[in-house]
């Protein structure tokens, strides 16, 4: 959304680590804590749980008990059923499916696209470079989320259009963060030794720029993961990502609202689940974009 | 000047394209409308005739600059589904969303303030590693989450807060404000963490400077010297931060509002997409679109003002 407030934070992180963070980075074994493997750990059950949801021997998201109608976590129903005695649990794990698909789709476009864009912008400079910055500046002025809706409205909400439509809408961000990082590399020495040596453009770019933006990159590519996931969520919750049969978290907490005094668990199983990804994917994209910095700064 | 200049052009062509966009989308909306205004039991004619009344036989650019040209004029177009003029119904609108965006972002700086402080004084102390892992804590909570736990716990739990709805002012300034605490606090409780922790990065930087030793030396109050020497120079990012959220969060009220059932812009423009109300939805996108526009425009004013930086970059970019 706020793509300029994003920026802004990470380079206000950035220099705030390096003052206050400098005694405390010594301080820090090299070892990745608890913050970080118990995060990873939730992500591989959620993931896992996903791909394998056919041979967990879950019953058919779509079954209704109707026995069973808004009973609360049992041992039938480790989470309880929902409004039609389907079974949460095995609605979060097909729900999962369409949270993480928007979630790495998305990302992954507008990382693949806004990086190609940003080493163009940051390697050539002059014409090209202000095209790209004018027109990303352009998609950046949008409010997104209008544009999300107003697009999901029009093509259907379907996981191609939600993440099409994000993966578009986070290509500014992304080119923004690699042309930064392309313009610190251009005009270093290695980049002119290459060329010296005969290499082409293309061969520079990929081969001797391209590594180093990379990872930065990537880093930031985690904490959109986190962004896609919240921004499905809000639209399955508004009824336009994907239809209703399918499940997904963000349609689930809707479809508890009515019933949050009776039976809250239906909205705040999935909430929760959806929390702790979101956290996970927060504090994992935190965890290595410091890692990235500290190997970056120990590299100079 | 120039960096006004290149910054109002910009504004310019967004508007433009915004609009356009908007426009060609919209008109791709699955369904005739004719069909729906006139009914099962209308004639092929009657359908026609609504057809050449919206103007809807015209090309699509035609169209568009028609609209356009209104829209200078203050004819933004008629609802397709309950005639109200669209402008009317979005101006009518407009005050219970800056409403709710106020109420929020007063609520997200008290608590930015004193938490960007507390953490700001002993950084890396009990406080400062507290707050900042509430602040992730709230940060990974989406404001729509945001919104049904905070029904659940003051409005069917506590039963000290209406869950949804809305009361004009002149009910009354607590039965007005009574419907914005919780929308404004769905978005508060995710957009302090931001504030706080741009406030907490500058003010430490701040405290570290020789005016603020002198201060200290003087034997002035800890909390004097926070107040008024540190405060104010230590809150320029902050500042800008403040202006770019209410700009997300103009884009973040559709949920809220229609979360709370209060009747703000937001609410009309979603209400208009379930409808397929085309001329509806244009308008509210365009003003959507207008306000975020104008709100990033004065904020990089504002910025430029504040850092003479700024306007030698942004005058070439």
């Amino acid at each position: 959304m706020a793509n300029t407030t994003v920026d802004q934070v990470q380079a206000d992180e950035a220099a705030e680590d390096k003052n206050a963070e400098a005694v405390a980075a010594t301080k820090r074994a090299k070892r990745l804590g608890i913050s970080f493997w118990l995060p990873v750990g939730w992500l591989s059950l959620v993931g896992g749980a996903a791909v394998f949801a056919n041979w967990l021997g879950l019953p058919d998201p779509g079954d209704a008990d109707f026995l069973s109608i808004q009973s609360p976590p049992s041992a039938e129903h480790w989470f309880g059923t929902d409004v039609l005695g389907r079974d949460i649990l095995t609605r979060i794990v097909y729900g999962a499916r369409v949270s993480l698909t928007v979630g790495f789709a998305a990302p992954l476009i507008g990382m693949v696209v806004g990086l190609i864009l940003g080493l163009l912008a940051g390697y050539y400079r002059g014409r090209v470079e202000a095209m790209i910055v004018s027109t990303m500046d352009t998609v950046l002025a949008l409010p997104a989320l209008v544009v999300l809706l107003l697009f999901s409205a029009i093509f259907g909400g379907s996981l191609t259009t939600v993440s099409v439509g994000l993966g578009l809408l986070f290509i500014p961000a992304f080119a923004r963060v690699s042309r930064a990082n392309t313009l610190n590399f251009a005009e270093r020495e290695f980049v002119l030794a290459a060329r010296a040596m005969g290499a082409g453009d293309f061969y520079i770019i990929v081969r001797e720029i391209l590594p180093n933006v990379v990872l930065p990159v990537i880093a930031f590519a985690l904490v959109a993961v986190a962004t896609a996931i919240v921004v499905e969520g809000a639209l399955s919750f508004l009824g336009l990502s994907v239809p209703s049969p399918t499940p997904s978290w963000g349609g689930m907490i809707a479809e508890g609202r009515e019933h949050l005094q009776e039976t809250p668990h239906i909205s705040f199983v999935p909430a929760t689940v959806m929390f702790l990804t979101v956290l996970s994917f927060n504090l994992v994209g935190d965890t290595l974009r410091s890692r990235i910095a500290d190997v970056r700064e120990s590299a100079i | 000047m120039r960096f006004v200049l290149v910054r109002l052009r910009r504004l310019v062509v967004v508007m433009f394209a915004v609009t356009l966009l908007t426009f060609l989308l919209v008109n791709i909306l699955p369904g005739d409308i004719a069909y729906d205004i006139a009914g099962q039991d209308a004639s092929e004619e009657e359908v026609q005739q609504i057809r050449e009344d919206l103007g809807l036989n015209e090309p699509v650019l035609i169209r568009y600059f028609t609209w356009l040209g209104g829209v200078f004029t203050g004819d933004w177009g008629k609802s397709f589904r309950t005639g109200e003029p669209v402008m009317e119904a979005i101006l009518s609108r407009f005050p219970v969303s800056l409403q709710l965006m106020v109420v929020a972002q007063i609520f997200a700086l008290l608590l930015a303030l004193p938490f960007g402080i507390i953490s700001a004084y002993r950084p890396g102390g009990v406080m400062d590693r507290f707050i900042a892992g509430a602040a992730f804590f709230c940060l990974s909570i989406p404001p729509f989450m945001m919104a049904i736990l905070l029904i659940f716990l003051f409005a069917l739990f506590l039963q000290i807060m209406p869950a949804t709805g809305y009361e004009p002012l002149s009910a009354g300034l607590w039965e007005n404000m009574r419907f914005f605490i919780l929308p404004a606090l769905s978005f508060a409780l995710a957009e302090w963490t931001v504030l706080m922790r741009v406030l907490r990065a500058d003010m430490i930087g701040v405290l570290q400077q020789d005016y603020i030793a002198m201060a200290r030396a003087k034997g002035l109050p800890t909390l004097r010297i926070i107040l008024v020497h540190a405060l104010r120079p230590s809150s320029f990012s902050m500042i800008t931060i403040f202006g770019l959220q209410v700009g997300s969060l103009i884009g973040g009220s559709i949920i809220i509002e229609s979360i709370f059932a209060l009747p703000g812009v937001g609410r009309l423009l979603i209400n208009a997409i379930y409808a397929r109300d085309f001329i509806v939805i244009q308008g509210c996108v365009t003003f959507i679109a207008a306000a975020y526009v104008l709100v990033n425009f004065t904020v990089d004013l504002v910025y430029a003002l504040l850092d003479p930086r700024i306007r030698v970059e942004g005058a070439r970019g």
